[in-house]
């Protein structure tokens, strides 16, 4: 028998700290499987966001960097302008980079620089302790939102893939979720063009990918997907909105 | 008709439980180990009949913690 699946080199053998059916671990995985596929992972230098990432640089198996909260595309437009021959990508969830790191993830698209950024979306703050996030959807409930997301109070969820498209320097922009294994496969093939991307020299690349959190969510991980599939894909349509061919 | 004929090991010290796997596999054989917890304290995922695994790796692919390694060989 053949082995068609087994452990990528992408990744550390530590184990990951994340909650039961955190979906976190499936992109981590992703990541992984791409830049060892792509044969960059002795040149790659990420940078770990703060959120329940944070310890992403124990588990990618390159060179990783910490950056303070929101600000890893900054850190990497720094890395990215010292070393331009080296990949580097921002692995961010949507505390980080729709909230705090608005401006920088803004302003990395606009300059068109080389990096590559994985957003991970999940509709609430994770490692806080499930708080409203720009991106929780009206009517969901959060720790200071305990009736429900009100559009009157809190504005309405922050569409980042759709506000990015916008932007000329972001040239490869795409929604992707990881709620069922066909849709993994299609989450990876955006990953994987992603990077080609950036080594290619194109510019800026996002994928944004539709996550759960069953802990703050207060849902069984089976049921996180489903509540993924039912509420978060109408209102974050998945799809591209963005590629190099596009932008010629 | 060729018939695919798989084979999949759990690292049990790695699972959460959380159940993903069981909810994906086509055939159904995969279930959760009530009587036993692993070094994490979770009932563990497992196969009971493995002779009846088409070696899909949907299991794998959704697995959040990488428990799950897929063998597969295709009989004529």
């Amino acid at each position: 028998m053949a082995v068609i699946f087994e452990r990528t080199n992408g990744l550390t053998e530590k184990p990951f700290h994340y909650c039961p059916g955190c979906t976190h671990g499936v992109i981590h995985r992703l990541v992984g499987e791409v830049l060892e596929e792509l044969g960059v992972l002795g040149e790659t230098i990420g940078v770990a966001p703060v959120g329940c990432s944070v310890l992403a640089y124990d588990y990618f198996n390159c060179d990783m960097h910490e950056a303070a909260h929101g600000r890893a595309p900054a850190v990497a437009t720094g890395i990215k302008r010292v070393f331009p021959d080296k990949v580097v990508f921002t692995y961010q969830g949507d505390g980080d980079l729709a909230s705090i790191g608005t401006a920088e993830i803004i302003h990395v698209a606009h300059r068109a620089e080389k990096i590559t950024t994985i957003f991970v979306n999940n509709a609430i703050y994770g490692m806080t302790g499930g708080q409203m996030a720009p991106t929780t959807l009206i009517g969901q409930k959060a720790t200071t939102a305990p009736y429900g997301r009100d559009a009157g109070a809190t504005g309405r969820p922050l569409k980042v893939s759709e506000m990015l498209a916008t932007i000329d320097g972001a040239v490869f922009v795409e929604r992707v979720a990881v709620n069922t294994p066909a849709n993994i496969r299609k989450a990876k093939k955006a990953i994987k063009k992603a990077f080609e991307v950036q080594l290619s020299g194109e510019g800026f690349g996002i994928v944004e990918i539709l996550s759960t959190c069953p802990t703050n969510w207060g849902l069984t991980p089976t049921e996180s997907l489903k509540w993924l599939e039912e509420n978060m894909m109408p209102y974050y349509p998945l799809g591209n909105f963005r590629t190099p061919e596009e932008v010629k | 008709m060729a018939k695919a004929k798989g084979k999949v090991s759990f690292k049990e010290d790695l699972c959460k439980g959380c159940e993903l796997c069981t909810t994906v596999c086509p055939v159904n054989i995969i279930e959760m180990e009530r009587t036993r917890i692993n070094i994490k304290g979770y009932h563990p995922a497992t196969v009971k009949e493995m002779d009846k695994c088409i070696g899909c790796a949907n299991c794998a692919t959704i697995c959040p913690d990488l428990v799950i390694n897929v063998e597969r060989e295709m009989d004529k």
